[in-house]
């Protein structure tokens, strides 16, 4: 008897198209590439999927945010599926993954296409600019409660809540830096990286600041590019080509006010009550982790990862990451291993899932952790939304 | 100094009318039960402490603190004025009611966490902006 629906699941094939700063080709023929990609990985053909599930869906609004949702890419491989959602009310970007680990254990799908296309890095170029905000427009929901304050950017609701935790926190920038530039080096090892030049700390600390303590190296690079997994049936993956990787636990709750002004712990945000539900759901220790690939939206969000999955404690990151030895590819924890968002550029808490498969079946070259690792920590986070996973290679 | 660009206003309803208005006659709206005395915001007419329906507007002192803030550097928009500082301010009555907003007639530089702040208000359209400055009176 399983007692948690996501030990019945695992992931068994991963994909990623070509991911840049300006694309040739439209975000559905990226998304396509990745799909066929992460099908063939598995060892799977079109014919074998019978679920699709994507996070936040299709949004037609020229952001590129999510150009492409289940429905054009079912279409465009002509899939016949018993069962398929995408949509943003969610835990985050691995709500996705949440979803069709439920309707695995509903016995409506064995192998389930999950994927993220962002189209950001074309959409800034042309028509959508840098800003949330529409002139001439009144804001509705939620932000509005910004929107009169000159709240462009999610970037200025994430700062409030960092530049707390900086001052609770005593962290000085030449620390924060260690992420980017951990990241950046990691990075130069990996192909696919947008950004492969080494940056110093002085680099880091000369970057501009946005908006404070966040500054320009802070913060995740706009691509187009997309990535997809699939999740298979426990059964199913074992008889597949890829050792499965198992979702051994996830984190996806709301036990907190949901509210970008109104969450309980500012500094901390969504993270403690789903890092404390996922190790709920698991024997495994976060002292048993090997590597961590941890939401990078901004650099704070890893830092605020370190802490509240329990790798040091509340406010000892600080000493985690100075020097930057123990995150580096041959620390005591490897984080970020493929250059992440901020270097790799922004999949979306997705390029961090096809990085821990791709650690974990000893794939990454040139990048690749020593020891043969097999626990990876996961998440994603942004105010009150928050999302983790803990993946073990069978 | 340049003129800052237009607020974007936000969409007003039932529940968000009076915070969004009051400031007419100088007033700082927050809901508040009618039965505990507890604050409920956002504004919502269901009281998650009691399960009082009797939830309703109320004018507060406006006094309050920063529970965080940060100095935007970026024009994100051309001719946007910067630096500005984007706040977090509890209400006195309630440390656990938080309003985004500018800090106003304060260099930046000067801004401070916990600093004691009060409202003033800006119109815009029809509409009327609560902001905080440092306490002068
Ligand atoms: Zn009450």
């Amino acid at each position: 008897m399983i007692r948690f629906a996501e030990k019945n699941t695992a992931i068994s094939g991963v994909g990623m198209s070509d991911v840049s700063r300006g694309a040739t080709r439209s975000a559905l023929a990226l998304t396509v590439d990745a799909a066929l990609e992460a099908i063939a990985d598995a060892g799977l053909t079109r014919a074998d999927i019978d679920g699709i599930a994507t996070w936040p869906g299709e949004r037609a609004d020229g952001s590129g945010f999510s150009p492409v949702g289940c429905a054009a890419l079912q279409d465009a491989l002509r899939l016949e599926v018993n069962w398929y959602a995408g949509g943003g009310e969610a835990p985050g970007q691995y709500g996705a993954v949440f979803n069709a680990i439920g309707a695995i254990a509903a016995g409506l799908c064995r192998n389930v296409l999950i994927f993220r296309t962002m189209y950001e890095a074309t959409a800034r170029k042309t028509a959508y600019a840098n800003s949330l905000l529409r002139e001439g427009q009144r804001q509705a929901g939620p932000f509005s409660w910004y929107a009169p304050y000159y709240t462009y950017a999610a970037a200025l609701q994430q700062a409030l809540f960092f530049n707390l935790y900086v001052h609770k926190s005593g962290i000085t920038p030449e620390q924060v830096g260690q992420i980017a530039v951990n990241q950046r080096r990691n990075a130069a090892l990996n192909p696919k990286a947008i950004y492969k030049t080494p940056i110093s700390l002085d680099d880091y600390l000369a970057s501009p600041i946005i908006a404070t303590p966040l500054r320009l190296y802070d913060c995740d690079v706009p691509i187009d590019g997309a990535a997809a997994i699939i999740v298979s049936r426990m059964d199913v993956a074992r008889g597949l080509r890829n050792q499965p990787i198992r979702i051994e636990a996830i984190g996806s709750s709301m036990r907190y006010r949901n509210s970008w002004t109104q969450l309980a712990e500012l500094d901390t945000q969504a993270q403690p009550r789903v890092a404390e539900m996922m190790w709920g759901r698991t024997d495994l220790k976060p002292a048993d982790v090997d590597i961590a690939q941890l939401y990078d939206g901004f650099s704070f969000h890893t830092i605020n990862w370190l802490e509240n999955f329990g790798f040091c404690e509340r406010y000892g990151a600080k000493d985690f990451i100075e020097g930057g030895r123990r995150i580096a590819l041959d620390g005591d924890l490897p984080v970020n291993t493929g250059g992440g968002a901020l270097s790799g550029g922004r999949l979306h808490a997705y390029g961090a899932v096809h990085e821990a498969c791709t650690q974990l079946w000893g794939r990454a070259g040139a990048r690749q952790v020593k020891g043969d690792p097999r626990i990876c920590a996961t998440s994603t986070s942004g105010g009150p939304l928050a999302g983790a996973m803990l993946l073990v290679r069978d | 100094m340049t003129e800052a660009p237009p607020r974007i206003l936000p969409v007003i309803d039932r529940d968000s009318e009076a915070y969004w208005t009051w400031g007419r006659e100088g007033r700082l709206a927050i809901h508040r039960c009618g039965d505990c005395e507890y604050y409920v915001h956002p504004p919502v007419p269901f009281c998650p402490q009691c399960e009082s329906r009797k939830v309703a507007p109320e004018a507060v002192s406006g006094r309050g603190r920063v529970v965080t803030f940060t100095v935007n550097h970026k024009a994100w928009v051309p001719g946007l004025p910067v630096p500005y500082v984007l706040a977090l301010v509890s209400i006195d009555e309630q440390d656990d009611v938080r309003i985004p907003c500018n800090i106003v007639d304060c260099a930046t530089e000067d801004v401070t966490f916990d600093m004691a702040v009060e409202v003033v208000f800006e119109p815009s359209g029809d509409l009327w902006i609560p902001l905080f400055r440092p306490v002068q009176s």
